[in-house]
């Protein structure tokens, strides 16, 4: 019990007696949940106990990361708050027939009214008090991950709906995520800003155009450990181009990786060859800004990046590899191609530092039928020489 | 391509000071001509100093020859590739320029069946037709190993005058130096037999697997087809298995000092000497007809000859023997990992494609050895027992006082040192004095002295204007000519002169300082951890790869033996970079990055 391990999530056993349920997490500590597991089992899962097939539960980001953790990877310790959560605390503030009431009124192409309405709803949300028992029991988890530290363990504070990372249906980009949040009560109010998030103005709009329930979709949230990213980014376990399921695509850039999610900055790029892990082609972006760790403040900050490592590429071949090496054993553990989140750990030695953050199904390419030509418009044999003398190779070469 | 982006003509090319009367020295079809500048001067011409690195003596063009001429008639005229004949070839400031011949459209159909059949036969018959080869170039390298060249009797033997054998001496040694030259010729016929063929073949799967997966790096694919016990690599396994069986016999360290001969003496008289001279004996014949050089030219020297080369490699390996250090080739990872790769790639191909890949792999797999190993067979053991026939020969010239220079015959070209010979056998018949000894002398030393002039200026790395695209395999996969690879000479030393781009030949990233080395004598400079940088290496330099850190040449493809060792050795490797050789000095520090195919000089 309480032993200092740095192992993988990759894992979770009870430990060596069944009554005192332990969970191993990344970085080295280990805690006895013993007291928040009674009566909080409803509201809060650490990823490391959570089954990945628990959506409805865990909402997709959470889940997603319980898939990851099943997969071998590396991931920031943390749980997620269930959808339980939620519901029972629109119950408790009987708030269902509120929002139903004001969903109601929703004019699929009003934008202006359903702005209005979108506040209103998440006013309704975020106002009142979370209910004890479940502020108690986030209290509790939070209280764990900070087990080592005297203030209070920074955290993302993630919002995991149950419609996200639907195959088919790619909310992504729903929902708020709050980085660098520190303390139990700023915990709890990010927690209600990200069930309020169900109920933004996109998110209404969204679901009015798709002919989607307001009140069908829940909202877990998922509470995790921060990294301190030196960088981050996105890889894609094929080539998002054209498909090409030989190639690790990966986009880096400084610091957090939020801004490169987002869309706001222009990443570094590298195309990989995912059998020998080695680049084929590379595009060094220059990187103008980061977005970083601003501890006294207790928040996220963008800073401009020195001139001299604008041009720099944001990863080393090492970690670059290291990355390429994480997203494939990935894709190789659930087998289908991946798009995954990840970052550099600037405190963590194993790995190259590298830790991922997030993981889903790709969906574009995983889905089309790949086109070939049939077998024989392949020659083998002496033909298949012939047909290569014949056609100058030149002609046939990439750049 | 712009009017300005071509190469130098080679009829404005002018040779270096001091070579002046250089054209006397190569035969005349070897020559750029005036009556032929037209048509020439429209024909681009790319310099192989991958191969011929150095200025040629007069006698070594017969190589030149041969080697030219008999890669092109298996592509002409046994087995009709469909586009491609020979490559063209000419001297010019003592290098070699080389200009790949098309076939005409209208006469590429006409071609196709019977490359089908004969290509398809020793496709088909591969192995029991390699079997055979083995047996022909055995026969090739006794046949010269038996040749003499001795100096003329006072008299013909009594015992012919006896048996009415109405021939005398003269008739069998210039029989026997037409034989050497002849069988010469035969080793050059035999050694392209297969290597067309090898070559197609490999580049047929290599262009498959880029169809299929974009961008494949060149390295993953030769790493899927490369053999693990090669032929050219047990000269310098032999090595190894010495230096260990040295220390554990506890007789190394009185292998650690002295001249060869002191040192073998030292061992036989220890308790367990018998043994390891009994195995270093066994090893000689045939692993140390092995060269430092390439076997193309007169000077290149072989182990079996200069045995302190072969000697000073295994100092070196029983030193980091007794280090601990592991010196056998990874052999099981290298197999391990081709396994592992060539898995991995089948699996992302469908139910169509996966048996094709199957197929092709196999067959370049089937092939490649012959690739690999012909090297070792021909312009190890043969030329090297040709090369040793005609020191033989030099040295009856020296004895008869035709010359004194330990190297004259080779400044004489193969039809002169006929000539040669014949006044010898002349003057011997005739009762009178050779003309030789008063003619051959002074021009010896002239072209000497031109051919040291020559070596001043280094080759154009072309001539004239490059095609818009390069299609013939040869030139694309042994020679690493690609239409990226010219444009980048174009360029030359403009731009960025701290970082040269080459091809990435053998994977790894190490920094070092540069040790440039321009011929194999140079090789005992190297030190350990340094970088080699070299026009081009040898196989038989593999001893030296035990000490460097990475390779970088000036030329060389993704086939060349270069490549094809350092990927084995495990040593990173930048090949035709253009020109490192001249652009890096020795002690400057670099960065070389085989798997990008970059050097870059830090100091």
């Amino acid at each position: 019990m309480g032993e200092q391990r740095a192992c993988r999530l990759d894992v979770y056993d009870f430990g060596e007696t069944a009554a005192v349920p332990v969970v191993k997490m990344a970085f080295g500590s280990e805690a006895s949940m013993e007291g928040a597991r009674v009566g909080s089992a409803r509201y809060v899962v650490h990823f490391a106990e959570a089954s990945p097939a628990d959506h409805s539960r865990l909402g997709g980001k959470c889940a997603g990361l319980a898939t990851l953790i099943s997969a071998g990877a590396v991931v920031p310790t943390g749980f997620a708050v269930t959808t339980h959560a939620y519901t029972d605390m629109l119950e408790a503030h009987a708030l269902h027939g509120e929002i139903a009431k004001r969903a109601h009124r929703i004019v699929a192409e009003d934008v202006g009214g359903q702005a209005a309405i979108a506040r209103e709803i998440r006013e309704l949300i975020t106002a009142p008090p979370i209910p004890a028992e479940i502020a108690e029991a986030v209290r509790s988890g939070y209280r764990a991950l900070c087990r080592q530290r005297s203030e209070g363990m920074p955290v993302a504070v993630r919002s995991s709906g149950t419609a996200e990372d639907l195959p088919d249906a790619s909310f992504a980009g729903q929902g708020d995520t709050y980085l660098w949040v520190v303390g139990e009560d700023a915990v709890l109010d990010r927690v209600k800003h990200c069930w309020a998030s169900l109920f933004t103005a996109r998110a209404i709009s969204y679901r009015a155009k798709q002919g989607l329930g307001h009140l069908d979709l829940a909202m877990a949230v998922g509470i995790q450990n921060m990294v301190n990213a030196c960088a981050a980014g996105v890889a894609m376990s094929l080539d998002p181009s054209n498909g090409d399921r030989s190639k690790i695509v990966i986009e880096s850039t400084w610091g957090l990786g939020e801004p490169l999610v987002s869309g706001q900055i222009t990443p570094d790029s590298f195309v990989l060859d995912k059998v020998l892990l080695e680049p084929v082609k590379r595009a060094i972006a220059p990187k103008l800004q980061e977005l970083v760790a601003d501890p006294a403040a207790r928040r996220t900050v963008m800073r401009e990046v020195a001139p001299a490592r604008q041009k720099e590429p944001s990863l080393t071949d090492k970690q670059l590899r290291a990355v390429a090496q994480a997203v494939k054993a990935v894709e190789k553990a659930l087998g289908a191609p991946q798009d995954v989140e990840w970052a550099i750990d600037a405190e963590r030695r194993e790995d190259e530092g590298v830790v991922l953050l997030q993981s889903r199904p790709e969906t574009v390419w995983s889905t089309k039928k790949v086109g070939s030509k049939p077998a024989n418009a392949y020659a083998t044999g002496i033909e298949g020489v012939l047909s290569t003398l014949m056609s100058p190779l030149a002609a046939r070469r990439g750049a | 391509m712009t009017a300005q982006a071509r190469f130098p003509s080679p009829y404005d090319l002018k040779a270096p000071p001091g070579a002046e009367g250089w054209r006397d020295l190569y035969p005349y079809y070897s020559l750029f001509q005036e009556e032929l500048k037209a048509g020439d001067e429209k024909r681009f011409w790319f310099c192989d100093a991958q191969h011929w690195p150095t200025p040629f003596r007069p006698f070594d063009t017969i190589m030149v020859d041969y080697a030219c001429k008999c890669l092109g008639q298996y592509n002409t005229r046994h087995l009709m590739v469909p586009p491609a004949n020979g490559v063209d070839y000419r001297i010019h400031n003592g290098y070699l320029y080389m200009n790949p011949i098309a076939v005409p459209p209208d006469k590429i159909p006409g071609r196709v069946p019977l490359f089908l059949e004969r290509a398809g036969f020793y496709f088909q018959n591969w192995n029991k037709l390699l079997d055979n080869w083995h047996v022909k170039v055995r026969k090739v390298i006794d046949d010269l190993g038996a040749l003499k060249f001795e100096p003329l009797p006072d008299m013909v033997p009594k015992e012919w005058i006896f048996e009415g054998r109405g021939l005398d001496n003269t008739f069998e040694l210039l029989e026997n130096y037409d034989r050497a030259i002849q069988l010469c010729y035969k080793a050059w016929q035999y050694h392209f037999e297969f290597l067309n063929l090898g070559y197609a073949a490999y580049l047929d799967f290599f262009g498959f697997c880029k169809e299929q997966f974009p961008n494949i790096p060149d390295q993953a694919i030769a790493r899927m087809v490369q053999g693990i016990d090669v032929d050219l690599f047990r000269p310098d396994d032999e090595l190894k298995k010495l230096a260990r069986l040295a220390v554990e016999l506890g007789v190394d360290d009185a292998l650690m000092s002295g001249s060869v001969d002191q040192a073998l003496k030292a061992v036989a008289a220890r308790p367990n000497g018998k043994k390891w001279i009994d195995t270093w004996e066994a090893a000689k014949d045939p692993w140390f007809n092995f060269t430092s050089g390439n076997g193309f030219y007169s000077a290149d020297k072989y182990w079996i000859e200069h045995l302190d080369i072969p000697f000073g490699y295994l100092r070196n390996y029983i030193t980091q023997v007794k280090k601990g250090v592991k010196i056998e080739r990874p052999t099981a990872e290298v197999a391990a990992e081709r396994e592992r790769i060539t898995k991995e790639y089948a699996e992302l191909l469908n139910s169509e494609t996966r048996p094709v890949f199957e197929q092709k792999l196999g067959l370049a797999r089937t092939v490649f050895p012959y690739v690999e190993n012909h090297n070792f067979y021909i312009e190890h053991w043969s030329l090297g027992v040709f090369w040793r026939k005609m020191r033989e020969l030099n040295d009856l010239f020296i004895k008869v006082g035709f010359w004194a220079d330990p190297d004259g015959l080779f400044f004489l070209s193969p039809s002169e040192a006929r000539q040669a010979l014949w006044d010898y056998c002349s003057a011997w018949g005739v009762g009178a004095d050779p003309t030789g000894p008063h003619y051959w002398p002074q021009r010896i030393d002239k072209r000497k002295r031109i051919v040291a002039a020559l070596a001043t200026q280094k080759p154009q790395p072309a001539l004239n204007e490059p095609p818009e695209v390069v299609t013939e395999p040869f030139t694309i996969m042994l020679w690493g000519i690609t239409t990226d690879r010219i444009n980048s000479w174009l360029k030359g030393t403009a731009g960025n002169s701290k970082q040269l781009t080459g091809m990435a030949a053998s994977p790894g990233a190490v920094e070092g300082p540069a040790r440039v080395i321009r011929s194999a004598d140079e090789l005992d400079q190297v030190k350990d951890g340094e970088i080699l940088v070299t026009p081009v290496t040898a196989p038989s330099w593999a001893p030296v790869f035990s000490k460097i850190s990475a390779t970088v040449t000036d030329i060389g493809g993704m086939m060349s033996h270069a490549a094809i060792v350092c990927r084995e050795y495990g040593l990173p490797a930048v090949t035709a970079t253009g020109s490192a050789s001249s652009l890096i000095k020795t002690g400057q520090r670099l960065r070389v990055d085989g798997s990008k195919g970059e050097v870059t000089i830090l100091s």
